[in-house]
């Protein structure tokens, strides 16, 4: 081992390290561990019990929240891969032109601008579209999740591209494919790991969200973030903790999911 | 038959614009492995993605057995490449990379399968065809992208320094290797190398660029023994530079006046400078004999015995001026001990030396 500058060899290294682990997950495994509580409480451990999971199971409400969102977070990334794959394409495919910086710059807009003014905006904007068509459903809800979810998905696809050989394509256009054959035969399956992690985690945004689906949304169209926020007002029940730990497990299992997807892909 | 005229390629524009290539022109025949040599940066890789399409020039015309190419995109050229990257198809297996042409071109299936054999047993890769690319050496690899290439029987390949990426000893094997298949195939090979041993073993013909411009077109004998300016000697082999008195010229013959009073003939090539000045004449130092210091062309004491197996170099300096560097190649019995510091003669026979243009 070299005797140079090692930041782990610094005094106090272990204990700001450890103190930053704890404060970071600290809460999070209470909350989990609150979570199997036999009790009503989330603050007095009652012992070991399923029972807020078989609640929260039975809940119709979190039953409907639960398919909405994850309709919400199905649709809108769908839609925000495809519209980030062609802005990817368009900004690493192209010869240079005037106003590429400002295109991604829109791009990644969502990224910059303090999520509570895009909200208000689409608040604005959808109020006006409502009253004029009449049309109150879900479809404001996937065009806002959209709109935010593009950057995320944009991100990774566009690294994807910018890392790829160049001369592969060049190759498979020397070898007679067309540029539709070209994209077809060699870009997209080199792109798919790219277009997986952008779908992945624009869903895992778009299920998070929290302050523009509340603002956006129609009465009675609670997604599981804002019915939790509802019930913390109200009555805090482990149910919550139950909810919260479900959510984080299928967030973990995506990023495992992924992590394998695009191993064995290389 | 490539006919290039007059192509040039500027990158960029206003003050910081670069010229690639300036004004190139070359034909090359069919069947014929024409090599692009030169220093990097020299305009000879861009003069071959020009020629496969991916790049536009700034001006000048390109055209195949007289038709143009440069209204075609690459698809459409029947011209395919061997990229010094080999840019192999990674998420393909060794068999798929060689049929992907074919599949392009739409031949019927019984058709691709039996030319990707084909292809499979002239590069040796038979018991491969199934491995993914990146489960192969560097020296399969660079057979696949071969074969990958020949496969739709183009009627150009071009190889940008496709073995630069190889051990020594594999690329003297890929070298005659290459040269097998261009004789079997009967396909022009356009080779861009920066490597002169590569360029003069393998080639019918030979240009030798420089910052854009051809320097020299010419068989790799023609290029080697009369190089027609400094750069082109310097660049191809090692070359001894002296100074000399043009006295006269008749055809290619030129009497010259060298620094030691001594005069002798030597080679001009057509377009020289005319008599009666000052110009440089090159002398390989395999070309040149060392002797006795009496009567030689060149007398100088020796200051420098290099032994390299194979030959020995002379280091002479001269009492002309300058250095001469004779190479003498060693043979059993025939070793001619000579002493540092020892007064030597440097000879070499009429017609040998070259007068170089600049």
């Amino acid at each position: 081992m070299s005797k140079g500058f090692d930041v782990r060899r610094q005094t106090g290294f272990n204990t700001i390290a450890l103190t930053c682990f704890v404060l970071l997950y600290l809460p999070i495994i209470l909350l989990v561990a609150y979570s199997f509580n036999a009790g009503d409480s989330i603050a007095i451990w009652e012992g070991f019990s399923w029972r807020w999971y078989v609640s929260a199971w039975e809940n119709e409400q979190v039953q409907e929240a639960t398919l909405r969102s994850v309709i919400l977070a199905c649709s809108s990334s769908l839609v925000a891969t495809s519209a980030a794959v062609l802005a990817a394409l368009a900004t690493t495919r192209t010869k240079p032109w005037r106003g590429q910086t400002l295109v991604f710059a829109m791009v990644n807009q969502p990224l910059m601008v303090p999520e509570i003014v895009t909200a208000v905006a689409l608040l604005i904007v959808f109020a006006a579209v409502k009253q004029a068509t009449g049309y109150t459903g879900l479809l404001y809800l996937v065009l806002a999740h959209s709109a935010f979810c593009i950057p995320f998905a944009y991100m990774p696809v566009r690294a994807r591209l910018q890392g790829m050989d160049l001369d592969l394509e060049r190759a498979a256009a020397d070898l007679y494919g067309s540029p539709v054959q070209v994209f077809r035969r060699i870009t997209l399956p080199q792109l798919w790991p790219g277009i997986l992690a952008g779908a992945m985690l624009a869903f895992v945004i778009s299920l998070d969200d929290v302050v523009i689906t509340e603002f956006v949304k129609s009465a009675g169209q609670d997604t599981l973030p804002t019915y939790m926020l509802g019930q913390i007002r109200r009555v805090i029940t482990p149910e919550i903790n139950a909810i919260s730990t479900a959510l984080l497990a299928i967030s973990i299992l995506m990023v495992i999911t992924f992590f394998f997807l695009n191993r064995t892909r290389k | 038959m490539i006919e290039i005229e007059g192509i040039t390629k500027t990158f960029g524009e206003g003050a910081s614009a670069f010229t690639a290539l300036d004004d190139v022109s070359i034909t090359i025949q069919s069947n014929e492995f024409f090599t692009l040599l030169g220093p990097s940066g020299c305009g000879k890789t861009t003069l071959l993605r020009t020629i496969a399409g991916f790049l536009d020039p700034t001006r000048g015309k390109l055209a195949l057995d007289g038709e143009d190419l440069l209204s075609r995109p690459p698809y459409q050229r029947p011209v395919n490449t061997v990229f010094q990257s080999y840019a192999l198809f990674p998420h393909m297996t060794v068999a798929e990379n060689i049929a992907f042409g074919l599949e392009m071109l739409k031949k019927p299936k019984a058709q691709i399968k039996a030319t990707v054999d084909e292809m499979l047993d002239l590069v040796q890769m038979a018991p491969m065809a199934d491995r993914k690319t990146a489960q192969i050496s560097g020296g399969q690899q660079q057979r696949v992208a071969l074969a990958r290439a020949l496969a739709p029987r183009p009627k150009v390949l071009l190889l940008d320094e496709p073995l630069s990426a190889l051990d020594f000893k594999l690329r003297k094997e890929m070298q005659l290797e290459l040269k097998r298949l261009q004789h079997e195939t009967g396909i022009t090979f356009v080779f861009v190398t920066h490597d002169q041993e590569e360029a003069l073993t393998m080639s019918d013909r030979i240009a030798v660029m420089n910052l854009g411009t051809i320097r020299q077109i010419g068989g790799p004998r023609d290029i080697y023994d009369h190089p027609a300016e400094r750069f082109v000697a310097d660049f191809i082999g090692d070359t001894n530079f002296l100074q000399a008195e043009l006295l006269d010229t008749t055809g290619e013959a030129a009497r010259i006046r060298l620094g030691s009073g001594a005069e002798t003939t030597a080679r001009a090539a057509p377009g020289g400078p005319g008599a009666g000045g000052q110009v440089t004449v090159a002398v390989r130092p395999e070309h040149a004999a060392i002797t006795g210091a009496g009567g030689a062309l060149l007398p100088g004491t020796l200051q420098e015995v290099v032994y390299f197996g194979t030959d020995t170099h002379y280091h002479v300096d001269l009492d002309c001026g300058g250095r001469f560097v004779v190479r003498v190649q060693n043979q059993p019995g025939h070793m001619q001990p000579r002493e540092v510091g020892a007064r030597v003669g440097i000879d070499f026979a009429a017609g040998i030396g070259q007068v170089l243009k600049d």
